[in-house]
């Protein structure tokens, strides 16, 4: 049996922080740790996994893994499963990472925990805590079967420092151009100098108080100054000042920031649920009611379009 | 052309989640379509209304109680349903397996669901059934166009917005952006109770999944409260950033 796998999350030969989340997590364990990367021109990335854990690193290098297809990328890691039985295999919570899990699950009959927020994976067995109902309850399940599988939710762990070997295993190419089902007409990459939410350290959100684009300015002033990314809450998505892949909540995203700024955001129910495990919570509101105050650890009962532009020349200062 | 929408029945976004002999309680609870699944149903009434689908079945695996949410689909315009019996601790796998073989039968040129459902949030089951199927899939779309047997998908990817073409008969999984759902007319709701809905039973298959524990997360406890001049509020508050948080300002 060949320990843990980590599938790699790269684009363009940029990995993913939460591809070394997982590798340092896993190493801090006894079990051998393996990246996984499939790409076009990818074996370059070896000492980069190395240096955060990764023991062994698999590439599959190919053209026709050169941008992410479902088709081709199931194809390549079951035959490699099959080949080198790993006894775990983890995948980042992210829109590849689920996407390929779930169909790889399927193909080889086998469970998968998604979306989990912590792990315990020894002796081929798996246990993961999964975030249900958008962070309002935890569910411990373990999947059963070989090998486990599960996907992990960007910013749970820490990236450490233990590097592993980065040995290079070369893995024949096994998907064919049969396998590709998806063809992709166009990419229009998100423009945006700011952190992607579901990776940032610290997030800066702006709700229905914001009352309309003015608001949202201050809160992306302060956002910018912090080096964060910028939030909403259903109300100011739905007023059209945000946009939907910006939503914070139970229909939107969960983020795990190590700040999170509540701006103008009362707190309901389905916005609390995507952002309550955040490490420190800062809100402003006008409301000394507002719900957001039972979850913060620093609240101030004012109105943003005042605090904001002083609070910006004090964090400069 | 047959379109199939796949729902499920889920506890309002708004509910407060309280635990019962170790299992989430479901006691005075409002349950609602997954808002993801309602935004399926709608594209498919929408698909309907541009004359590319031809009939809309909804189906649901579940207790009989899942047969709101296709009375509710009804009632917003799908034609038909199917309520698939199924013990409903039923894994992803168990799911898609019973969902599948019903979507089988039918033989559809599109299957529709909501790319996650906003109880367990395992967005699983739509890919599962694609790979049972056979069919190509594309998933978290925001907008479809169906033309030459073929469905040209944008999708919500990592990092930007993918237009995504595969070859129908497939599966597509939705995005709540995508679209508005209606509310039912009263008219619509009288004509539901007069749709037809098939029950079948689900085929037998065993759990790859196993519960071991369900818990509430600690709760998060009130810390500092200032009310106070918006000058004092801010400079407590920049402190508190710089001092205990230790932000990093560029």
């Amino acid at each position: 049996m060949a320990g843990t796998w980590v599938f790699v999350e790269q684009k363009d030969g940029n990995i993913r922080k939460v591809t070394f989340e997982m590798l340092s997590e896993l190493k801090k364990g006894g079990d051998e740790v393996s990246a996984v990367v499939f790409g076009k021109g990818v074996e370059g990335l070896a000492p980069e996994l190395a240096k955060f854990g990764a023991d062994k690193v698999y590439v599959a290098d190919d053209a026709i893994f050169a941008s992410y297809n479902t088709g081709a990328f199931v194809a390549q890691m079951a035959a490699m499963i099959k080949e080198f039985s790993p006894n775990a295999l983890l995948f980042a919570h992210s829109f590849n990472g689920r996407d390929m899990a779930s169909r790889l699950a399927q193909k080889l009959d086998a469970g998968l925990a998604t979306d989990a927020v912590a792990a315990d994976i020894s002796a081929g067995k798996g246990i993961f805590t999964r975030s249900i109902y958008a962070g309002k309850a935890l569910a411990k399940v373990e999947v059963t079967g070989s090998p486990v599988l599960a996907t992990i939710r960007p910013g749970v762990w820490e990236v450490g420092s233990t590097a592993g070997a980065g040995a290079v295993v070369k893995a024949a190419v096994a998907a064919t151009a049969g396998d590709v089902y998806q063809v992709e007409k166009s990419f229009a990459a998100t423009v945006s100098a700011r952190p992607d939410l579901a990776e940032a350290a610290v997030v800066v959100s702006g709700g229905r108080g914001c009352k309309g684009p003015d608001g949202i300015k201050l809160v992306e002033q302060l956002a910018d100054l912090l080096g964060a990314a910028v939030g909403g809450s259903r109300a100011s998505i739905d007023s059209g000042w945000l946009g939907h892949e910006l939503q914070v909540g139970q229909t939107g995203k969960v983020v795990l920031p190590n700040l999170y700024v509540a701006c103008g955001i009362s707190g309901a129910i389905q916005h609390l649920a995507g952002m309550s495990s955040s490490k420190f919570i800062a809100a402003i509101n006008t409301d000394t009611e507002a719900p957001i105050f039972n979850v913060s650890d620093f609240g101030v009962v004012s109105d943003l379009f005042k605090v904001i532009p002083i609070l910006v020349s004090e964090l400069k200062k | 052309m047959k379109v199939i929408v796949c729902v499920k029945q889920t506890f309002d976004t708004e509910a407060k989640i309280e635990l019962k002999d170790g299992k989430i309680s479901d006691a005075g609870i409002n349950l609602i379509i997954n808002p993801y699944d309602e935004v399926a149903v709608e594209g498919a009434i929408q698909l309907k209304e541009k004359g590319v689908a031809t009939e809309i079945v909804v189906i649901t695996a579940g207790s009989d109680k899942g047969m709101d949410a296709i009375r509710t689909a009804l009632a917003m315009g799908a034609d038909r349903g199917i309520l698939v019996k199924q013990d409903t601790g039923a894994d992803e796998y168990a799911r898609a397996v019973a969902l599948a073989a019903a979507i089988k039968a039918e033989n559809p040129e599109l299957v529709l669901a909501g790319h996650v459902a906003a109880d367990d949030g395992s967005s699983q089951v739509p890919t599962r059934i694609a790979e049972i199927l056979g069919f190509p899939h594309v998933n978290v779309i925001t907008n479809i166009d169906i033309a030459g047997g073929k469905a040209t998908c944008t999708t919500e990817a990592d990092g930007g917005t993918a237009v995504i073409e595969v070859a129908i008969p497939a599966v597509v999984s939705s995005q709540v952006s995508w679209n508005e759902p209606r509310y039912p007319s009263m008219k619509g709701i009288m004509q539901a109770k007069k749709k037809p809905v098939a029950t079948v039973d689900a085929v037998a298959v065993d759990n790859k999944i196993k519960i071991v524990e369900v818990s509430l997360p600690a709760a998060k406890t009130a810390g500092i409260k200032i009310e106070d001049d918006a000058d004092v509020c801010a400079t407590k508050l920049a402190d508190w950033m710089k001092n205990t948080v230790k932000v990093e300002v560029k």
